[in-house]
């Protein structure tokens, strides 16, 4: 009985120390308002983290297969837009019409350029078959991929309005087609153009000459090249370089899941559309002076035969190589 | 004139990812597609969030300003679709959108993408509403049923909230007062260059 009465006793004793301990941090739990979000992750925070230098997405983990959904938000996409409204629009309008507008001016103020002591009459191989092969596959490529590519950027405000949206999406889709499957012809095109015509384009004090004195292009008189001269060294630097830089950012944007995110996309598009663009009013220069700017230009990569005449006047050092290779045949030596 | 919008309560989102599925079925949307995702942001430390993000068919659309074939419009309801049929599969909505809402069908390289598929609000295409080629193209058409999108509608903790901008923002507004916090309307900000006040 005395035990049972201690037991009970105990356990009133318990009730109150347990009931005690537990009511008083309950009843200030419902006193005191809770704010979860004082103490969770904020939208603001990792939006302002995002500042230049920092990360450029908010993400985190994500349960479906797909890792690359775990990205949240990436405002980078709208600098990228930026880009590609604004200033590709640009960029693209000034290397291509500026371009025109400079070859125009140059054909009303210089005129034609014609060879001076006029035809000769006799010839001089300058481009074999393989020569011009490698170089009319490559610029026959680089045609349609200048316009297909271009149409990706203007098409929509130029051709569409006039060929309606059903026919401009065809015509489009089409556009990407040859795009991605004309690349590689233009690729293969530029790699053998660099094995055969590199060892005469290596820049040297003779194109500082060439440029200095105008390049035959302005003021009179024809500075001495080899094969190829300065302006020509360009023509083949700029198309090598650039178009290693259109190939490298192409191959990322045709094999998208081996470019590592959408950010080094967004990189490589830029790539691609800025040196498109110049590349391509480069090439409108190169191909006004190869045909209608200068008289027997067009020969070289024609028939590759060009007139002698020509040749002294624009390469004198490459004719007179060729002579003592005894390539030019000895009565045409002797006629000079 | 009315916005329809999508807004997550991320501090009753539990990452059930039932919208996920609820959107994968209702609009038969092909595999390797998540038109729908529940992302967790610092996950397993304390104050983690999940919030559910798709589309948000956003004010001045990125996509559709980059689109290089204009296959982008813009519903009565404001909300942002596209036409598979003018579609070329060039992935310049997917370099541009914030949310990576844009998805291809097809994962190959080579310019292989396939046709754009992304959130349609439940909204179809640009076909006759509820016709079978819309069904196909797009899924469901929802709205033209009179009905809302069904990720926000089958939402067990009400997290996700779908509808006319003003009253999701008015009801996220009200639990915000009610209860007395909110981590805010994500995504609101760069969809929409605004966000709920709270």
């Amino acid at each position: 009985m005395r035990l049972s009465r201690s037991i009970l006793s105990l356990f009133a004793v318990l009730g109150v120390v347990l009931g005690l301990g537990l009511s008083s941090p309950a009843t200030a739990q419902q006193n005191a308002p809770i704010n979860p979000t004082a103490s969770s992750v904020r939208e603001d925070q990792l939006l302002n983290a995002l500042k230049p230098g920092g990360a450029a997405e908010i993400g985190g983990r994500i349960s479906i297969p797909d890792g690359t959904a775990a990205t949240l938000i990436r405002p980078a996409g709208r600098e990228w837009r930026e880009f590609h409204q604004g200033t590709m629009h640009l960029v693209g309008a000034i290397a291509i019409l500026g371009m025109l507008a400079v070859l125009v001016g140059f054909y009303l103020t210089r005129g034609k350029i014609m060879i001076s002591g006029g035809p000769s009459g006799s010839t001089i191989t300058r481009f074999g078959a393989f020569d011009r092969f490698i170089h009319w596959t490559t610029a026959g490529c680089f045609i349609v991929l200048a316009v297909s590519g271009l149409n990706i950027t203007f098409g929509k405000v130029l051709l569409m309005p006039i060929i309606g949206e059903v026919g401009f999406a065809a015509l489009s889709q089409l556009g990407k087609y040859a795009h991605n499957y004309l690349a590689f012809p233009f690729m293969i095109g530029l790699a053998l153009m660099f094995l055969a015509w590199v060892k005469d384009n290596i820049p040297g004090m003779i194109d500082v000459q060439w440029f200095a004195s105008g390049g035959g292009l302005v003021g009179k008189g024809h500075p001495k090249a080899k094969r190829f001269n300065g302006g020509q060294k360009m023509v083949f630097w700029s198309v090598i370089l650039g178009g290693a830089a259109l190939s490298v950012s192409g191959w990322y944007l045709l094999f998208p899941y081996t470019a590592g995110g959408v950010l080094n996309l967004q990189f490589w598009n830029v790539v691609h559309g800025i040196v498109g663009v110049v590349l391509i009013g480069a090439m409108l220069a190169h191909a006004y002076i190869g045909s209608i700017g200068m008289e027997g230009a067009f020969d070289a990569m024609g028939s590759g035969e060009v007139d002698l005449n020509w040749a002294r006047e624009h390469h004198i050092l490459w004719v007179e190589d060729e002579m003592k290779k005894g390539v030019i045949p000895a009565r045409l030596q002797a006629a000079e | 004139m009315a916005r329809m919008k999508f807004l997550c309560d991320a501090d009753r989102c539990i990452e059930c990812n039932a919208c996920v599925t609820a959107c994968k079925n209702e609009n038969e949307v092909p595999w390797g597609i998540n038109r729908r995702r529940v992302v967790t942001i610092n996950d397993g430390k304390p104050g983690e969030r999940s919030i559910s993000m798709a589309c948000m068919h956003c004010t001045d659309a990125p996509c559709a300003a980059v689109c290089p074939v204009d296959c982008f419009y813009v519903t009565v309801d404001k909300v942002v679709l596209h036409s598979k049929d003018l579609c070329i599969g060039c992935g310049y909505c997917f370099y541009a959108c914030p949310f990576g809402a844009p998805q291809y069908p097809k994962v190959g390289n080579f310019g292989s993408r396939g046709k754009m598929d992304k959130c349609t609000f439940c909204a179809g295409g640009p076909e006759a509403d509820l016709s079978p080629a819309e069904f196909q193209k797009y899924g469901s058409n929802r709205l033209a049923e009179g009905k809302l999108p069904l990720c926000a509608e089958m939402c067990s903790t009400k997290s996700l909230l779908a509808g006319d901008g003003d009253i999701i923002a008015k009801i996220y507004k009200e639990r915000v007062v009610k209860r007395g916090y909110g981590s805010g309307a994500w995504g609101w900000k760069t969809a929409y260059k605004e966000t709920v006040a709270i």
